[in-house]
């Protein structure tokens, strides 16, 4: 068995949960009524979470001391292996929903596979974070139809949301060569299954909200799983790494 | 503005299986869905329900405080409705 | 008859019976409740502007997740307080205006900036600390509503000042640079804490009446006193030092005698001239306006399938 490759995509998994929890984590004190302030920091924390168990899990493969917080605050952009869809700025409300829309859909079909992983920790982990997430999908996918089949406002921003958005679900389905390694490993998901699935549910979900899925040939942006990203990752890691990086070994 | 602000809703939380749902107050939602997600987001962070019920709370129709003793009153007397109204030998056990 | 319902009232009060929403009260009592609670709302709602400052840049991820838990602890409390205010008939938009427009005032110590990770520490301990002390005897205030969220919110809040305790007790065993951090926080926090139980008894007009309400239980001074009992044993675990050359034991009142509070900044950040007042309530206001649209969108969904189920129905 390729153990970088194991390593690689529980960070992959770690570096996703974590980059979208900070992002959704910049709502708090600042959400469009106080219910949902409390929703958003909700599963921002449920992401968190779900960091420090793929960290701690890749902490331990790693050895050498890594930890679960040497791995999120003394890595550089080129190692983090998260999703670009998940570091974008989080724009309107309509936006932040429609990314955690997709990413949940995606996330709820990866995670219902990944229960049944042949790797006990990665399958115990998901098996946790699957409920998690199934509300989460719940959650964002009732927002989205909310948005889209609520004013003319609210429709014209989620058509604008989902031109923003778009051309980054597709990177959410291209296997890097150690994702391909983990379905030859036999522990890892194979995205041919999932893809169909959540086509399937991004297709229920817009057809209520009334919003149009985009062309199939529209170009996808990709590059975030192999450490290559937007400007945006780097100054989010400028922000939370800076203690840790002002003050080298320091506890907190 | 009236357009912007959703509707109140109570809410009621089942603490565990076999317990009453309590009322433990209120919050602000669109319709009963979302009520229903807002009151576990709010009111159950810390797991403190297994089940909740949401009511909205225009629809919620109280006695009158002002008529409280001709509501509550006339059941004072009435001790005989009562166990411990009734004076029955000690070597009766268990009734 | 208004004097004999009075006289019920305040009968009922004074046999610590809970006055509920739809109870009779007198429209004074009514009003400084909407006043109190909603200011104290309003205070749980800004007060997360400080401290969320440091979620995205928290040190770990441990102490990440526990700062973004209590910063979401305090808008459920925000929440709380609003929904005991509008059972006495104010709706939570119009309490939004008043905070909005100046009207509505909240606690002034949210109206100094958070500098550095120490800050996380010394508002865990000082402020939430002050704030507890302020708040356990506020459960068994007179109003019902009040008082069962005051219960809710002093439960969950237990663990607020605990983590901020050991934030300052992680920062002074640790670098030079830490501890330093650690006495600077303390430094800028400590007087602004002592301030939060407001003015000076013979300052405080409303406290007679108050305390004849049972509204409140204990004057300001009395609770400031108590507190800076407590912090000044509290400071000697963090080996740091509370800046006031005048605090000492005096041993014929059983208390510790204190320097003189500097009311003059008191007064001058309750009327706006804090280092955060005016950032603080446009950011407030920017949130809310924003999101105009996204609760008028929701509310326009809901309505529309409402009509949708009725012609199904129909």
């Amino acid at each position: 068995m390729d153990k970088q490759a194991l390593i690689d995509y529980t960070l992959q998994l770690a570096d996703n949960a974590l980059i979208i929890g900070h992002r959704n984590s910049e709502w708090c004190g600042h959400g469009p009524i106080l219910e949902q302030d409390i929703a958003i920091s909700n599963i921002a924390l449920d992401y968190i979470g779900q960091a420090r168990n793929f960290y701690q899990y890749a902490a331990a493969l790693i050895g050498n001391g890594a930890t679960e917080d040497s791995l999120a605050y003394l890595r550089d952009a080129i190692d983090f292996k998260n999703c670009l869809l998940t570091e974008l700025p989080n724009g309107d409300w309509a936006q932040t929903i429609l990314r955690q829309f997709f990413f949940s859909a995606y996330q709820y079909f990866l995670y219902q596979q990944l229960q049944q992983s042949t790797d006990q920790q990665l399958a115990a982990i998901a098996e946790k974070a699957f409920k998690e997430v199934t509300y989460h999908l719940r959650w964002s996918s009732e927002w989205v139809i909310r948005l889209g089949d609520g004013t003319e406002e609210s429709r014209e921003r989620m058509l604008h949301a989902i031109e923003e958005l778009w051309s980054f679900t597709g990177e959410l389905f291209e296997a890097t060569t150690y994702e391909q390694q983990s379905v030859n490993d036999g522990y890892g998901v194979a995205f041919q299954e999932i893809q169909h699935s959540w086509m399937k549910k991004v297709g229920l979900v817009f057809e209520e909200a009334t919003l149009p899925i985009p062309a199939a040939n529209i170009w996808m942006q990709s590059g975030g799983k192999k450490g290559i990203h937007t400007e945006h990752l780097g100054f989010i890691l400028a922000e939370m790494q800076f203690l840790q990086r002002a003050y080298p070994g320091a506890e907190w | 503005m009236s357009n912007t602000e959703w509707s109140l809703w109570e809410v009621f939380i089942r603490s565990k299986q076999g317990l009453d749902h309590k009322h433990v107050g209120s919050l602000h939602a669109a319709d009963a869905q979302m009520a229903i997600e807002n009151a576990r987001d709010v009111y159950t962070r810390r797991m403190e329900g297994v089940s909740i019920w949401v009511v909205e709370s225009k629809n919620i129709h109280a006695s009158n405080p002002t008529e409280a003793g001709a509501l509550y009153d006339p059941a004072n007397d009435k001790a005989y409705r009562h166990p411990t109204f009734y004076h029955l030998p000690d070597e009766l056990k268990h009734m | 008859m208004e004097k004999d319902f009075e006289k019920i009232f305040q009968d009922k009060i004074d046999q610590e019976i809970k006055i509920e929403p739809r109870d009779w009260m007198p429209e004074k009592y009514r009003q400084t409740l909407i006043r109190q609670i909603s200011q104290h709302a309003h205070s749980e709602i800004v007060g997360m502007l400080p401290e969320g400052n440091w979620i995205t840049r928290a040190p770990n991820l441990r102490r990440k997740a526990i700062l973004l838990a209590k910063v979401q602890d305090e808008a459920g409390h925000g929440l709380y307080l609003y929904s005991a205010a509008e059972t006495l008939g104010i709706s939570r938009d119009e309490m939004y205006e008043q905070l909005h427009s100046g009207k509505a005032k909240y606690s002034s110590i949210f109206n100094y900036p958070t500098l550095t990770w120490a800050d996380i520490g010394a508002i865990g301990w000082l402020v939430d600390g002050a704030a507890i002390m302020n708040q356990v005897p506020l459960c068994r205030t007179s109003f019902g509503p009040y008082a069962r969220a005051m219960v809710r919110i002093c439960k969950e809040e237990s663990f607020h000042q605990r983590q901020g305790f050991e934030i300052l007790l992680t920062l002074s065993k640790g670098t030079e640079a830490q501890k330093r951090m650690a006495q600077d926080a303390i430094d800028r926090w400590w007087w602004p804490s002592i301030m939060m139980f407001g003015p000076t008894d013979d300052e405080s007009p409303n406290t007679l009446q108050s305390m004849q309400w049972k509204i409140k239980r204990f004057t300001n001074d009395e609770l400031r006193q108590k507190f800076i009992d407590v912090c000044a044993e509290q400071i000697k675990v963090l080996g740091l030092v509370i800046p006031d050359k005048d605090l000492k034991w005096n041993e014929s009142t059983g208390h510790y005698d204190f320097g003189k509070i500097n009311w003059d900044e008191f007064w001058q950040v309750v009327q706006g001239n804090g280092p955060c007042n005016k950032q603080r309530l446009e950011t407030r206001k920017k949130a809310w306006e924003e999101g105009a649209w996204v609760r008028e969108a929701a509310n326009a969904y809901a309505e529309k399938r409402k009509q949708r189920q009725t012609v199904t129905a129909a």
